[in-house]
């Protein structure tokens, strides 16, 4: 049976755009158009100077800093990337070539990481335990007199465990090398105060939390040695050149503002339910990431003996949208690096499925999906020569 | 509603045919693993006066074009005789199926090379083998790839379970670095005599246990 009705399961890879943000953008799109760059020349200049310095400040504050520690970028993989390459480019012939990240970083962190190691640069990937957290120790015992930048996001992008980044932050600080994280799936649903965590680098994306595509940004602490990455103009403190995205930042303010503690707890819910339901109702499932120090979004659960693609495109046929770390799924074709961190062997890739909540999901969207996939899975199990011995 | 895939492959994606296990098939095989990926089983019935496959089933573990080309090629190759069916090539399964993302093509060869495996295995245990190569060391290794080790989920050759492996007038020892006594033991044998006992110069198979 083909439903109409779509259901978005996938909320950490985009989100609809709130109605109230694009109203807040609306103007800067068509009366307002100017950029700031413009403001020794004409008064829209000003306005849109002004403008920028109002959702930066907004923004800052939202993680406890001063709007000079606020850049906007086009989002979270070029903050990434300005955070390691600048740092790289500002401190490997200063200081040291040697740069830590976790192992299960998203993409524009690892892929950075990679790309400077071949530029001599030496990368230790920290391995991860069975919930996906870095160990302390492991963390401290890797600092070296080499090392200028720890790169440990505030929580997985894939099966959602968020890290202890306060204790992380303090080990940096005390060894005196700097701090990134990646607060893509965090910010501003989970508090991150930069009066209270020491940390060094930031990056945050409006694409999370129902902002609009293509705006980000990235939190610099205040004397932070960093070398300005993207060349051109200006803008942003002289450390990112480019035509301002005004529509954008008003956009990704507007949306950080309606981020409610309300929304968080209901999210929670959504997420409770379908993991317990899950786990009790459909046998030989696993869960992936800690049980509750995870994102209030994020769900992350193996189907043992069946292919993740396979349960992805039934699903979609019955309007749900949800990912998978399957290899069949991606471009590739390798399982998802986060599982294989956390211990987890190709099987347990393979069948793994992502579902992220967002605003206009309901109690009612987390029931059907378990139903039609208690469904599918049995149906996809019973054509599947694995798991098969259990039956006897 | 938009679909990466044609609605053919879709159709038997939802509604795969000749699904299932056949009991005493006479002739079976196992292609790729959990590790590879896919994986497909495929089972065969042949009709012995006309070489004719009689039936045929399949069981997959795998993304949509894994299994829809496991249910088209069931389709393509039930009534022909042996020699037709084994000469079922990716490309004849995908026009079949009104074509497939190049992408999908290595999940999709798999059920390809499982009919051509059956087909082979029903020539060894029948002793039809007609180009008769002897058996080496690496006929066996390649064999063992198939095998799995339950316990990582990948074959015993990429886990470095496989310790020795040695041809010796129609003898096959194979040493596996487990406990005799570990749970999987016995089951590991019977996977690897299944495996290597087919083949035609091969009359006897020894599986050792050594820690």
């Amino acid at each position: 049976m083909l439903d109409r009705r779509q259901v978005y399961l996938d909320n950490s890879a985009a989100t609809r755009l709130d109605e109230r943000v694009l109203e807040a953008m609306k103007p800067y799109l068509f009366d307002k158009y100017a950029v700031a760059t413009s403001e020794f020349a004409y008064s829209q200049g000003i306005e849109a100077r002004e403008v920028m310095d109002r959702t930066r400040e907004a923004l800052a504050l939202a993680m406890g800093a001063v709007p000079e520690e606020f850049i906007f970028t086009s989002g979270s993989t070029e903050s990434s990337n300005i955070a390691l390459k600048g740092v790289a480019l500002a401190l490997g012939n200063r200081k040291g070539k040697h740069i830590i990240v976790s192992k299960i970083e998203d993409f524009p962190v690892l892929n950075s990481a990679r790309a400077l190691e071949k530029q001599g640069f030496q990368v230790t990937y920290l391995d991860v335990d069975s919930d996906g957290f870095v160990n302390l120790d492991k963390l401290r015992d890797s600092i070296t007199n080499e090392t200028i930048l720890v790169s440990i996001q505030h929580a997985n992008q894939e099966i959602g465990t968020i890290q202890d980044i306060e204790n992380i932050g303090h080990i940096c600080r005390e060894k005196g090398v700097l701090f990134h994280t990646d607060a893509t799936h965090t910010f501003p649903r989970i508090t991150l105060d930069v009066r209270r965590t020491p940390v060094d680098l930031i990056t945050v994306s409006a694409h999370t939390i129902h902002g609009p595509k293509g705006i980000g940004g990235l939190y610099i602490h205040q004397g932070t040695r960093i070398a300005k990455w993207i060349d051109g103009g200006f803008q942003e403190f002289d450390l990112r050149a480019g035509l301002e995205n005004i529509p954008g930042a008003v956009g990704f303010a507007k949306a950080v503002q309606l981020v409610t503690a309300q929304e968080t707890e209901q999210l929670q819910s959504m997420r409770d339910r379908i993991i317990d339901r899950i786990l009790a109702e459909i046998p030989d499932t696993t869960l992936n990431g800690h049980r509750w120090k995870r994102l209030p979004q994020n769900a992350n659960i193996s189907f043992h003996f069946v292919e993740g693609e396979s349960i992805t495109l039934h699903l979609d046929m019955h309007g749900f949208a949800v990912s998978t770390g399957s290899a069949c799924f991606s471009r590739s074709l390798e399982g998802s690096h986060v599982i294989f961190g956390i211990g987890g062997d190709h099987e347990r890739a393979h069948g793994s499925i992502r579902f992220t909540f967002g605003r206009y999901n309901t109690m009612e969207d987390a029931n059907a999906v378990v139903n039609t996939l208690a469904e599918v899975v049995r149906e996809l199990r019973s054509i599947s020569p694995l798991g098969k011995e259990n039956e006897k | 509603m938009k679909f990466p895939y044609s609605e053919t492959v879709l159709e038997h994606f939802r509604h795969p045919r000749n699904v299932g296990k056949i009991e005493n098939a006479d002739g079976k095989a196992i292609e790729g693993s959990p590790a590879c990926g896919d994986m497909v089983s495929v089972y065969i019935s042949v009709d012995p006066n006309t070489n004719k496959l009689t039936d045929i089933k399949f069981e997959s573990y795998g993304c949509a074009s894994n299994i829809a080309t496991g249910s088209i090629i069931t389709e393509l190759a039930k009534g022909r005789t042996l020699d037709e069916a084994r000469k079922i090539t990716w490309k004849e399964a995908s026009e079949a199926l009104g074509g497939l993302p190049k992408i999908k093509a290595h999940c999709s060869v798999l059920a390809v090379e499982g009919l051509r495996s059956a087909i082979e295995n029903y020539e060894e245990r029948h002793g039809l083998v007609k180009e008769k190569k002897p058996t080496t060391v690496e006929t066996v290794r390649k064999r063992l790839k198939k095998v799995m080790n339950p316990m990582a989920g990948l074959d015993l050759v990429r886990t470095n379970l496989v310790q020795d492996i040695e041809v010796k007038d129609g003898t096959v020892r194979v040493v596996v670095d487990l406990p005799p006594d570990h749970q999987f033991a016995s089951a590991i044998k019977e996977e690897i005599m299944e495996k290597i006992k087919p083949l035609w110069d091969v009359k006897e198979v020894v599986v050792e246990f050594v820690e």
